[in-house]
């Protein structure tokens, strides 16, 4: 049984590991965070988020203050897919950002089919309202 | 009142002593302030023995339905009412709610639009009412009273929002409770508008109204109202809409006495009581459907609205079977002198409109969505300050605490087979508005903002764009107004405003919703003036989502010594309207051009000088090689980034004169990026080598806590901390003494003090 998590991430969890949902690369131990088994790339935020004012004139200029806050890309190592971002103040350790408790994810799959399409979700759709 | 702590040696009162002794200590209070057994509660009141009874008397689903409806029906009437009516910005363009309260003070249904975190927290001075009102003989709660609210130390959100509060007896018998609240703006505060970020003590909040009564026989009273017109810049503001949240109130104790009358106050109270009561158990059931799980994420602010500084909001979201438990500790300590502290009820409102609007919008609008859900926090934090604290910016707080919370939440319901919305990414989050005050062309003063308030860009879902500056987080149904129209009241103009602020992106498979640019100039007014309170110019306040990316930074640009007016007048070409164009061409020669934080005080402005903002995008979704080229041409056709911008982030060819797309190069260009990516990446364990620091870093101020270690919150230098459980002081200078001490140590380095003595 495989649960689909995020976007790019599945856990298998008879072999409780986090795999890649791009490339099937087995990422490595759901038992930790995932991000150990990414590469990391630390991206001056500017890049991504253009000056829009002179930054030769300008204190502030629209783009991110690069010694306040970088951009942590976390890649798959065998696809390049950018499976997660984290905006960072520089120097904080990355956070554990999801940690399933596995036995109790497994209890819960065990009385569920397995999904192996994302569930979107309903979406909004225009009511037929009332003319004039 | 609190349980005497009685040493155990000594000899332990008869019960009779103890109930002498607290009836002493009740008599005698010297002062009814914020009661914490009811402010840090949020959850529903214990069923009452009546309204067991009722519940047994009347249980069957059509009756309770039809009623349920009735009553919706009848908030919705009052929500229009005020909408139509109101005379503050923020009412007419739906910042405003209604809803009936149980006989205990629960909200048990509120109105369809509006801003439903003001009634979400109407319960607490609700509350405050029934146990020290009620009871007293110099007060009472009878039919025909109406009470007044606004100091958010006693429930809500901040002291700019005012509630009318009607009981509503059937036969002599308190049935229920049915309020109104309007965001009115002006309320007497050391800036014009409200919410005040030069606040640096609750003294400085303008008026301070814990409950009380202001209305008798339907009847507002005319020495109190005269009192409170006194209080604040905008006496009409004040008497027009305390009439109108009035008569809302009335026309919804109409349709109670209606269904009343139909159907008795049996059916009315089990109707409050069971909605209340299945919404609670099915927010459980739906809880015990998400994955047990821990989320860690963090947002920080970048400025207390007077001086940049990184202050976390650190939250960790748990979920067990069906408990769900927001912990907040970490979080910064709370700012003795600073406007950005949120009481805890504040937070857990936004909180509440994470899932009202944005994960279970099915449920009907009121307290049970958000009663079982825990929330955990330290003592005198930012996101649960204490009495003594500042608070007119909880905005700040509470909107980056809820971000925090959208963020986390998003993370636990991709793997869920059921769902009632689609997987988003956070929305924008701050009020890339303009305050502004003064006197007006026609000799009135007025303090109130631009409903532009209402316009924040969407962040994106699991399938499709954001929408732009649609709609605000912490309101359904609300607009973003109409400027022309103000514009007969105010002596200023929006020369540019609803044009997307180009390249200001939030990046993504799919891309958050952009905002807009806003820029003013004062026109027929020699005494009116701007104020700015968001955060942001430095730090993004969001996170992206499953690798897309968060806004960027919002800056506020002024250009002074230039009347645009004249300008526009004799030379109009040299007009442009762009910020981008005015700020790097300098169109007007004589003028000064300059770039601040978005926490600009009040200052007045001279006629024809621009004050330009954007407003902010929402998060993006997803690896942005991902993006369909179509979506990324349709992008630069509307002129939401530049073809340059969107060629070098997507990765996508195209000819630059018809924009058609080259999908070879294209996928031959994401896949050599794909390939970049896999050679500049760090393995996991190396980078963090090289990047984890054991402490925050010297050359920022930093608050709240580094990394995992939550015990220990920084106040604004390594060497600088407390204990979470053992609260300091947290004093900030003001930045002006900070600028001229650095000035004055510049001038001392040359020898150009003068000899000045000291
Ligand atoms: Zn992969």
């Amino acid at each position: 049984m495989k649960v689909l998590m995020t976007e790019y991430l599945r856990i298998d969890l008879d072999a409780e590991q986090w795999e890649c949902r791009v490339c099937d690369h087995v990422i490595g131990s759901a038992g930790k965070s995932y991000k150990e088994g990414m590469l990391v790339h630390n991206r001056d935020p500017r890049e991504i988020h253009p000056p829009i004012i002179d930054p030769e004139k300008y204190r502030f200029t629209f783009s991110p203050d690069p010694e306040w806050v970088r951009i942590l890309e976390y890649y798959c190592p065998h696809c390049g897919t950018q499976v997660e971002t984290e905006y960072a103040v520089p120097g904080h350790p990355p956070l554990h950002d999801m940690e399933p408790d596995l036995p109790a994810l497994r209890a819960q799959w065990a009385r569920r089919e397995e999904v192996k399409e994302a569930v979107v979700g309903p979406a909004v759709t225009a009511d037929k309202g009332h003319g004039h | 009142m609190s349980e005497m702590n009685t040493p155990v040696a000594a000899k332990l009162p008869s019960p009779e002593e103890v109930a002498l002794i607290k009836k002493f200590l009740n008599d005698t209070t010297l002062f009814l302030g914020p009661d914490p057994e009811i402010m840090q509660n949020h959850d529903l009141m214990p069923r009452s023995e009546v309204e067991d009874e009722c519940m047994r008397k009347v249980g069957d689903a059509h009756t309770i339905a039809k009623i349920r409806d009735r009553i919706q029906a009848g908030c919705d009437e009052g929500y229009e009412m005020v909408e139509q009516m109101g005379a503050a910005p923020g009412a007419k363009w739906g910042d405003v709610i209604t809803g009936v309260y149980s006989a205990s003070g629960d909200l048990a249904i509120a109105s369809a639009g509006g801003v439903l975190i003001f009634s979400a927290l109407v319960h607490h001075p609700i509350k405050f009412i029934i146990k020290n009102w009620v009871n007293d003989p110099t007060v009472g709660v009878n039919e025909g009273d109406g009470f007044i609210h606004n100091d958010s130390r006693y429930g809500n959100v901040h002291n700019t929002d005012q509630s009318m509060i009607l009981p509503i007896f059937h036969k002599g018998k308190l049935v229920c409770w049915v309020a109104s609240t309007v965001h009115e703006g002006e309320n007497g505060a050391i800036e014009p508008g409200g919410m005040p970020s030069m606040a640096e003590s609750p003294c400085d909040e303008g008026l301070k109204m814990c409950p009380f009564k202001v209305v008798e026989n339907y009847q507002i009273k005319r020495d109190i109202l005269t009192f409170l017109q006194n209080s604040v810049r905008e006496p009409k503001l004040q008497y027009e809409d305390m009439k109108v949240k009035l008569f809302a109130c009335l026309r919804i104790k109409q349709r109670i006495e209606e269904t009343l009358n139909t159907d008795g106050p049996e059916a009315l109270i089990s109707t409050l009581r069971t909605t209340m009561e299945n919404v609670r158990a099915e927010v459980k059931r739906r809880v015990s459907e998400w994955p047990d799980m821990t989320v860690r994420t963090y947002i920080i602010q970048d400025s207390t609205l007077r001086e940049n500084c990184v202050v976390k909001i650190n939250c960790k979201l748990t979920k067990t079977g069906d408990r769900l438990i927001f912990d907040f500790r970490g979080s910064s300590p709370e700012f003795t002198n600073r406007a950005t502290n949120t009481i805890v009820a504040g937070l857990k409102g936004m909180l509440a409109q994470v899932f009202l609007c944005y994960v279970w919008p099915d449920l009907p609008r009121g307290q049970a969505a958000f009663a079982p859900i825990e929330v955990i926090t330290d003592p005198h934090s930012i996101v649960n300050c204490s009495y003594d604290a500042p608070n007119s910016q909880s905005l700040m707080s509470i909107f980056t605490g809820f971000t925090a919370g959208q963020h986390a939440v998003a993370k636990f319901l991709y793997s869920c087979p059921e769902k009632y919305t689609k997987v988003h990414a956070p929305t924008f989050n701050m009020i890339n508005t303009f305050i502004w005050g003064g006197v007006s062309q026609h000799g009135e003063t007025l303090g109130n903002l631009c409903a532009d308030l209402n316009g924040m860009g969407a962040g994106a879902t699991v399938d499709r764009d954001g929408e732009h500056a649609l709609a605000p987080i912490f309101a359904t149904m609300a607009d973003i107004g109409e400027q022309e129209l103000n514009e007969e009241e105010v002596p200023f103009l929006q020369l540019v405003s609803k044009k997307m602020t180009r390249d200001a992106i939030a990046p993504g498979k799919y891309r958050g919703g952009q905002g807009y640019t806003m820029m003013v100039a004062t026109k027929d007014s020699e005494q009116w003036g701007f104020m700015t309170v968001c955060q942001g110019a430095k730090f993004p306040p969001l996170q992206g989502l499953f690798g897309g990316y968060a806004c960027g930074s919002y800056p506020l640009c002024k250009v002074q010594g230039v009347d645009v007016y004249d300008v526009l007048l004799n030379e109009p070409h040299k007009f442009k309207h762009s910020i981008e164009e005015i700020m790097n061409e300098r169109p007007f020669e004589e003028a000064t051009y300059t770039t601040h934080h978005m926490g600009m005080g009040f200052e007045i402005s001279k006629r024809g000088e621009l004050f330009m903002i954007s407003q902010g995008a929402g998060a993006g979704y997803g690896d942005l090689l991902e993006r369909d080229p179509a979506g990324v041409i349709r992008d630069i056709e509307e002129g939401l980034m530049s073809p340059g911008v969107a060629e070098r982030l997507y990765k996508v060819k195209f000819d630059p004169d018809t924009l058609a797309v080259n999908h070879e190069a294209t996928a031959a260009a994401r896949d050599a990026e794909r390939k970049a990516r896999i050679a500049r990446g760090v393995p996991y364990a190396e980078f963090i080598k090289g990047w984890n620091k054991p402490t925050p870093p010297t050359h920022l101020q930093y608050f709240g806590c580094w990394g995992d270690d939550v015990a220990k919150l920084y106040m604004g230098s390594p060497d600088k901390f407390r204990d979470a459980n053992a609260p300091r002081p947290n004093y900030m200078p003001h930045p002006k003494d900070v600028r001229i001490a650095e000035l004055e140590s510049r001038l001392l380095a040359m020898g150009a003090m003068g000899g000045e003595k000291q």
